[in-house]
């Protein structure tokens, strides 16, 4: 936002007829007429209505866009569970070199060595890091992931003649992903409650393993939570759900809080998905590309989704002939540039780099939960793990001011608000997670804006209930979007 | 430890404010026995100029488009991408922004997807385009599992043989957990059965998919699946290249329900594969059924015009077990890469790519079919700009040997059908020179 820039005009708007950004090469291979190479029936009536600008338009408008938005390079982005840290800039560089950027997805294996050794060098270390057998880099997204790794559940237990297994356990406190997924993998959803220290209620548990015994299939645990605590009985809901032969799926997106302090596969999980574009360094880009791999123990590797990459010889290859496979879950074999990028970061730290970064990301958590726990309510006490979560019910309470106005006015204060009213069960929930990258001025900074917040929430509340006003727009209209929906641009 | 900041004094002073001793104290709750005893062995740390040179090694171990003339297709295509992409899509305020759930401070992401999807409605000629998913095959799978959402009591998916064969695997994968069954078309001579495909879609089939143009290259009769699945009271789902597009007949205005597609050809770089972006056009009444992310127009509490995520409660975090869909992600860096591409291109760049790609591919057809032994596998059905060709011996070997003269020269289809194991498919785009063809042929002679 270092310009002050405000772009009001969409890039149709800005369209003028006959004007280009690029121009092409005239044809080597002679002008024959479309209608003579193409069936006559097939061909478009009418162009598509394209922009028509000049290069420096479009670099200059989209680069005007780029100023309306907040990213890590410019803003603290303390966004609880997206683990907003630094993305490496050699990284970029390592994945636009040709040997990656332009490698077509079906050459042949022989061609393609150093991807494959990439990759399967990934695979090891993300097998390492998680404490499990092995692990698949094919899934698109954390969502993706999940889906990979339930529907590895679901054949393991077919597989074993125990079809009647269709349902999965989930805390409450869990990503809404979670639950979808189990709906799209074709099973049921049981939610088991939280206890009174925000962790898994066992008693709740015992008593749904007690009630659906041979139906459940796993259950899916955060960990740490979703409020930012590792589950100290994770041993116990390990051992709980084997006894009854149901399994455990740990969602990782808060792994990075465990790096090099405790495997997974160490306390009994059999299955995890990694977001790449969380603890990774991934950019998240607006929202993507990520990555999604997914580790299992080795009763699950024979399902496995496919191509696998495997090591024969010397020579890396991939191969889709195993029986049990669930299938495959995508086209051609994942997201490789992210490969590049989360594999980079992993060599740049070593092993015990990594447990530094972790180490810093709860410091970091830590000192924030310790700087604002008397001005706001922690939801739950402390320590926590990787990030804090508050609760604003004390502002609500004294002047209406809720969590989502604290959230407009940090962005007046020049922060990136923290994620607001998730998990679901903490009333006007900031959660706030900070990363290991950033130093310890920024968490001052950011402090002592939310201080502000909290003074101003009892002595001028109107001024945070107005926030933003710094920002090329003010708060907008969401229900008119859904009651006037437009949602493509039409000439006036 | 370059990306952390923490010096010896910002430890003490943070581990007093927090009234711990020992940063290891934080750490109480996981319990003792779970600690490993040794550090990870993930390799050892390395410096950025060591990392530099391992990246520039490994990268070096591959042969790419930069040293093979690549005529390899199937979805992936080498086309030309115009430098001012990457220059923009590296501005860290788009690369290192998240989605866009607080729209005062991401009113540029937003407005980007805005912008996005309207050029891909204008492509598709459908309405409404979603903010962009995953890649093809998925955004195929979700186009099953919405059809399923609007006919529920059936279970039968109609799909054409002629389809990109990773994108029916992974229909099968989605669809056979949730108990669908997914009914293959055959399409001999390279375009889909039509008699087959209308006999195939009975009144329990909730959707008909077919490709446009198809996995062998070839340009389908889009019309009569359409009128295929409409008869059955199915949705007629059309999986096209978006470069196409800019010659074929939109499918939306032929009567597709729904228009999905693998984005890469729309200037993204080919990286084995991803990331790319999948897109995802339906119709007006869709839009409550619709998966991934949406951006709407409003305005602001000043009148301004403003966009914003939109009908937020289709979506995982709202309904939870009850959504139709598990997606949470846009590739919102991918759908700006499409946008800055059509921007600078314009419908007549679009075209003349489209255009280029279609006379070199039939300029080497001619020729390659000239080559004793060569043949086309399917001389009757219309191509744009890829084709299938019989070869005299099994094509992996003709792709061996046309990489011994620095030649990819397609992808076999062995792997994909048996039957085709002597047949190569072969892509022409616009980057591609006479000169460049003249090395295919004798490559394969």
């Amino acid at each position: 936002m270092s310009l002050g820039l405000v772009e009001d005009r969409l890039v149709f708007e800005k369209s003028r007829a006959g004007r280009r950004g690029v121009t092409l090469p005239a044809s080597d291979a002679g002008e024959a007429p479309l209608e003579s190479l193409l069936p006559g029936g097939a061909l478009r009536n009418a162009p598509p209505a394209l922009p028509e600008l000049s290069e420096l338009e479009v670099v200059r408008h989209y680069t005007r866009l780029s100023g309306k938005n907040f990213g890590i390079d410019t803003t603290f982005y303390p966004l609880g569970s997206c683990t907003m840290k630094y993305n490496p800039r050699v990284h970029e560089y390592g994945a636009s070199l040709p040997g990656f950027a332009r490698v077509h997805p079906l050459q042949p294996d022989e061609t393609v060595q150093g991807f494959l050794a990439l990759a399967h060098s990934l695979e090891r270390a993300l097998a390492e890091i998680t404490g499990l057998a092995a692990a698949t880099l094919n899934p698109s997204a954390g969502a993706h992931g999940e889906l990979t790794g339930v529907l590895m559940v679901r054949a393991y237990h077919h597989d074993r003649s125990e079809p009647g297994r269709d349902t999965v356990l989930i805390p409450d406190s869990a990503h809404g992903t979670n639950p979808a997924t189990v709906t799209i993998a074709g099973m049921q959803v049981q939610s088991v409650k939280s206890g009174p220290d925000g962790r898994v209620d066992l008693g709740d548990l015992r008593e749904k393993l007690g009630t659906l015994g041979g139906r459940v299939a796993a259950m899916m645990i955060t960990n740490p939570s979703t409020l930012g605590l590792f589950e100290i009985r994770i041993g116990e809901i390990a051992r709980l759900l084997h006894e009854k032969g149901a399994l455990l799926y740990m969602d990782g997106a808060n792994m990075n809080a465990l790096l090099g302090i405790a495997r997974p596969g160490d306390f009994g999980v059999d299955v995890m998905h990694l977001n790449l574009h969380k603890t990774f360094t991934q950019p998240h880009g607006g929202g993507g590309p990520g990555a999604g791999p997914v580790a299992v123990g080795e009763k699950l590797v024979p399902f496995l989704p496919v191509p696998r990459i495997v090591q024969e010889g010397g020579a890396y290859r991939r191969r889709e002939d195993f029986p049990k496979t669930i299938g495959r879950v995508r086209s051609f074999q994942g997201n490789p540039g992210v490969f590049v990028r989360a594999y980079a970061y992993i060599r740049s730290h070593g092993g015990e780099g990594l447990r530094k970064v972790t180490e810093a990301a709860v410091l970091n958590a830590n000192y924030i939960l310790a700087r604002l726990r008397d001005a706001y309510d922690l939801a739950y006490p402390g320590p926590c793990m990787h990030e804090a979560v508050f609760s604003a019910r004390r502002q609500v309470k004294q002047n209406g001011v809720r969590a989502l106005d604290i959230a407009k006015r940090l962005i007046d204060l020049g922060f990136h608000p923290p994620t607001i009213y998730f998990p679901l069960i903490v009333p006007e929930s900031l959660m706030i997670e900070p990363t290991e990258t950033e130093p310890k001025e920024t968490l001052d900074a950011f402090v002592a804006a939310m201080l502000t917040i909290a003074g101003e929430a009892a002595e001028e509340p109107q001024k945070v209930k107005d926030a933003p006003v710094t920002m090329p727009v003010t708060r907008l209209d969401e229900v008119r979007a859904v009651k006037q929906p437009r949602l493509r641009w039409r000439p006036r | 430890m370059r990306y952390v900041p923490h010096t010896e004094q910002d430890r003490t002073e943070m581990l007093r404010a927090i009234g711990a001793g020992s940063v290891e104290e934080l750490f109480a709750p996981v319990p003792k026995e779970l600690r490993p005893k040794r550090p990870l062995d993930v390799g050892p740390a390395l410096t950025e100029p060591e990392l530099q040179s391992w990246l520039e090694e490994t990268a070096a171990r591959d042969r790419s488009a930069a040293d093979l003339l690549c005529f390899a297709g199937g979805g992936f295509y080498d086309r030309f991408i115009p430098a001012a992409i990457d220059a923009l899509v590296s501005r860290g305020e788009f690369l290192t922004s998240y989605t866009p759930y607080q729209p005062e401070c991401s009113q540029g992401t937003l407005q980007y997807l805005y912008e996005y999807q309207t050029m891909m409605a204008e492509l598709t000629g459908l309405p409404v385009s979603n903010a962009s998913l995953y890649e093809g095959a998925t955004a195929c799978a979700e186009a099953m599992l919405l059809s399923w959402g609007l006919k529920e009591t059936s279970r039968r998916v109609v799909v054409s043989a002629a389809v990109h064969p990773h994108y029916r695997r992974t229909l099968e994968t989605y669809a056979r957990p949730v108990g669908l069954e997914v009914v293959t078309v055959p399409a001999p001579g390279g375009l889909t059965d039509a008699a087959a495909l209308r006999k195939a879609a009975t009144p329990e089939t909730l959707a008909v998919l077919v490709q446009q143009p198809n996995f062998f290259g070839a340009v389908e009769d889009v019309p009569s699946a359409v009128a295929a699945a409409h008869a059955a009271g199915a949705q007629a789902v059309v999986a096209a290249d978006p470069v196409a597009l800019a010659l074929l007949e939109a499918p939306g205005a032929q009567g597709a329900d729904i228009v999905v597609g693998e984005g890469q050809p729309l200037g993204c770089p080919l990286a084995f594969g991803g990331p790319t972006f999948g897109f995802f056009c339906v119709r007006e009444e869709h839009v409550r059924k619709l998966p991934g992310r949406l951006v709407g127009e409003t305005h602001d509490t000043r009148g301004r015009r403003a966009f914003v995520l939109t009908f937020q409660t289709r979506e995982q975090h709202i309904r939870r077990e009850k959504a139709t869909s598990n997606i949470c992600t846009s590739q919102s860096l991918y759908a700006l890469r499409a946008a800055i591409y059509l921007s600078l291109l314009g419908p007549a760049g679009l075209r003349e790519v489209a255009a280029l790609s279609v006379r070199k591919a039939h300029a080497l057809a001619e020729q390659a079919a000239k080559i004793p032994g060569f043949a086309l596998e399917f001389p009757k059905a219309p191509f744009a700009f890829e084709f299938a060709l019989r070869c005299p011996r099994p094509a992996d070997e003709v792709v061996a040997a046309g990489l011994k003269r620095g030649v990819l020269a397609g992808i076999p289809l062995g792997p994909h059908d048996p039957a085709l194991r002597n047949v190569l498919l072969v892509a022409v785009t616009e980057r591609r020179t006479a000169a460049d063809l003249d090395r295919f042929v004798e490559a394969l002679r």
